[in-house]
């Protein structure tokens, strides 16, 4: 018990202090997690918008495969990626295992199915009555589809946000792809597994506290967001 | 739908329970048949009446890698009745974790910690099990040119002036104390070097990722032996006296953790250090190599 | 201008031949599932008519996407389901005037000065989430016409509304019709409000065109029994 409130004091003292280890690893994570949702957006919105604005027969399979993706255990993700990018893999040329570059890849295959998915369902769930209004007071295809995912933002945040949710917290892709390698690969999760590993509580619990700061953050943006849908 | 899965579940808890029952009358067969003649000579209630119950070993990543615990324990519980249940980790976490009283018994390596821990009272009755050694592993081309030298400090030195890529576990285990004395021995810090990349994983990953990265890394011959086929990687330095890596095995102490299994894990320890035991650790090969041997193996 | 126009639906719809005059206010009445909103929405070619072919000014409709977007812009529908978009009054407003691309200022006057018009300027920086289900109709029949379409379809503007947003509405669509020279043509399943607001009555009943005339003539000597019958109230099948 006094273990668990020594690890606490002394993670509290590590954050105010901005340990340099620790502070690089949750600079790491961010970064790696802000780009892969960035590249995720980029891929999930036009793609989710193009899927919801057709009908849900047309796209009856498709819909069953990115659902699939959205809940594809992070391990998996990771050994897939692994595989393309080993040396005897596909793109093993490239020499990105093992780096940030990495990591990126194996969260942006995490997150675009969850951006493209809840995008499809939110832009789904008043795409066809926004589209309608929108030609019917003259604009183009260009500014009713742009109409179209404007009307839908509050969705498309939230698909934005929950995508980035699971990124930063998962540990199992890039602990593969990544290596964990100090002062390289190493984010949030993958060090939390390993100071825990190696008995190390203090700096687990002070990661353990930015990542619950950080998801109750994102969080709250997401609960403003569908609060602010709804009236504002 | 709830019906049909209750069905089967109750077929699978009834398969489980023939299966168990099946493998329960096997190993009673088994033992009793040898047993049969001395049980005779010994007192009646010392029939072979099985403990249904377990024992947590802590241990570190290159036993249980190695395949050697999957061997040696089923001969134990077969014995016992007790089963083992394992938990690998790095030496740091395996000793952190029993002196906390989360496990009965300790496989590690780490000697002067463990002697040192013994003293400090968290563990008792630490016995010197076996040894393996060590080996660094590299790239057959050997950019290095670490097949030339002879001693771990040299191997080092050479890797270090090269800047070749090394992988080290980085994960506060035997293996990891073991290397980070080594450099220090060597005179030379690694930390931060770009080419030097701590991982803080197991040997299994980390072999893993000096294969990819085409660099070089230290590994415990077993793990090695056990992943050669899948790995592109070659044994460039082996046989200096620094490499031998001594196991020990001890009891969680029942004076500081009364809750421990104290009997049962002086069971364990007693097969492990038996002439049965110990001749089982050596038997123990992969791909035609033995690796570990018993008893005391430094100096 | 003389607008001709003639459609063929097999299923919902099926008209041999139909011609809207210039200027005037239609007022469409039949009862539930005549075919009335899929008369609107071929009008503005939202759907498509599986065979046949409408007429404006004169020319069929034309087939291009660019061409037909001109043409639609020329007309403006108002769904029974109002759709505002998740902005201010204003902006909403703003809309079809953005899409025509107008410049900011020319879209600044009109839309102020609709608003002035209409008496609605006290909504203009109100979010549409927060207006009442009259005012959010007045909002998108005034956002139907700040491009001053040539023609205007309405579908069910008042259904369930209260009695005075009704009248407020009916107004509205009177004042900016005469003042815009607008031709209307307006879903509703109320008679009454037919005979209050419309020039002339198109009577549609399972999918046909029954009878269309002048108000008064269609109210008071129609053609057809069923016309007669449904005018009165009474339901016709």
């Amino acid at each position: 018990m006094s273990r668990l409130l020594e690890g606490i004091v002394e993670a509290v003292r590590l954050i105010i202090s901005l340990d340099p280890y620790l502070l690089q690893i949750v600079l790491l994570s961010l970064r790696v997690s802000i780009t892969a949702i960035i590249i995720a957006t980029i891929i999930g919105v036009p793609l989710g918008a193009l899927l919801g604005l057709k009908t849900e027969k047309k796209t009856r399979l498709i819909n069953k495969i990115i659902f699939t993706f959205m809940g594809m255990p992070p391990v998996v993700a990771g050994l897939i990626i692994y595989l393309i990018l080993s040396r005897q893999g596909p793109l093993g040329v490239l020499g990105l295992l093992y780096s940030p570059s990495a990591m990126i890849i194996a969260q942006v295959f995490l997150a675009s199915p969850i951006v493209t998915g809840l995008t499809m369902v939110g832009i789904r769930a008043k795409g066809g009555e926004v589209e309608e209004t929108a030609r019917s007071l003259g604009a183009s295809s260009t500014l009713t589809t742009w109409t179209v995912i404007k009307e839908a933002r509050y969705s498309l945040l939230g698909a934005i946000i929950s995508g980035f949710s699971r990124v930063v917290a998962e540990v199992g892709a890039v602990m593969i792809v990544g290596g964990n390698i100090e002062g390289h690969t190493r984010v949030m999760t993958t060090a939390i597994t390993l100071e825990t590993r190696k008995g190390n509580f203090e700096l687990a619990i002070g990661l353990g506290i930015i990542l619950l700061i950080i998801s109750f953050f994102v969080n709250s943006i997401l609960y403003n967001i569908q609060k602010g849908g709804k009236k504002d | 739908m709830k019906i049909r899965n209750k069905g089967l579940l109750y077929k699978l808890i009834l398969g489980l329970m023939i299966l168990s029952a099946f493998l329960l009358v096997a190993g009673c067969g088994e033992e009793t048949a040898p047993a049969e003649e001395p049980a005779e000579e010994e007192e009646t209630a010392d029939e072979p009446e099985l403990i249904d119950d377990y024992i947590t070993l802590a241990t570190t990543t290159s036993t249980y890698d190695s395949g050697l615990l999957d061997y040696l324990n089923p001969i134990f519980t077969e014995q016992t009745g007790i089963e083992v249940q394992v938990v690998s980790q790095g030496t740091g976490a395996a000793l952190e974790t029993g002196a906390r009283g989360d496990a009965d018994v300790l496989l590690v390596h780490d000697r002067a910690s463990e002697l040192q821990l013994v003293e400090e009272g968290a563990f008792v009755d630490r016995y010197d099990v076996m040894y393996n050694d060590f080996i660094f592993v590299g790239p057959a081309e050997d950019p290095a040119g670490v097949g030339e030298v002879s001693t771990a400090a040299e191997a080092l030195t050479r890797i270090a002036g090269s800047e070749e890529t090394f992988v080290s576990r980085g994960d506060d285990s035997g293996t990891h104390r073991m290397e980070m004395r080594l450099w220090e021995s060597a005179g030379i810090d690694p930390a931060g070097q770009g080419w030097y990349l701590s991982i803080g994983q197991g040997m299994g990953d980390t072999l893993n990722m000096a294969n990819e990265e085409l660099g070089y890394t230290m590994t415990d011959r077993g793990t090695f032996v056990a992943m050669e086929d899948n790995l592109d990687l070659v044994i460039v330095l082996e046989g200096d006296p620094v490499l031998f890596n001594q196991y020990g095995v001890m009891a969680v102490n029942p004076e500081k953790y009364p809750h421990v299994k104290y009997d049962y894990a002086m069971m364990y320890i007693d097969f492990l250090m038996s002439d049965e035991g110990q001749e089982l650790i050596n038997s123990y090969q992969v791909n035609g190599e033995t690796l570990f041997f018993p008893g005391y193996g430094l100096e | 201008m003389k607008g001709i126009k003639k459609f063929y639906d097999k299923e919902v719809l099926h008209i041999d031949s139909l011609k809207l005059i210039k200027g005037s206010i239609y007022g469409v009445i039949g009862p539930s599932g005549a075919g009335k909103s899929t008369f609107l929405r071929i009008i503005n070619m939202l759907t498509m008519p599986d065979t046949g072919e409408v007429y404006y000014h004169g020319q069929p409709f034309p087939l291009s996407p660019s061409e037909r977007l001109l043409l639609q812009r020329k007309m403006a529908l108002v769904f029974q389901k109002t759709l505002l978009f998740k902005e201010s009054v204003w902006n909403n407003i703003a809309f079809g005037l953005k899409a025509r691309r107008y410049t900011r200022a020319q879209i600044e006057k009109r839309v102020n000065a609709l608003l002035e018009q209409v008496g609605m300027k006290d909504l203009a920086n109100r979010y549409a989430d927060t207006l009442s289900g009259g005012e959010a109709q007045r909002v998108a029949i005034a956002r139907a016409v700040a491009f001053e379409p040539e023609l205007l379809l309405l579908d069910e503007p008042t259904a369930n509304l209260d009695p005075s947003n009704i009248e407020l509405i009916e107004n509205m669509i009177l004042k900016l019709v005469h003042s815009k020279d607008i031709t209307v043509v307006m879903v509703t399943h109320n008679v009454f409000q037919a005979r209050r607001i419309a020039d002339r009555v198109i009577f549609i009943n399972q999918g046909k065109v029954v009878e269309t005339g002048p108000t008064e003539k269609m109210f008071n000597e129609p053609d057809c029994e069923s016309t007669r019958l449904f005018v009165e109230g009474r339901m016709v099948y």
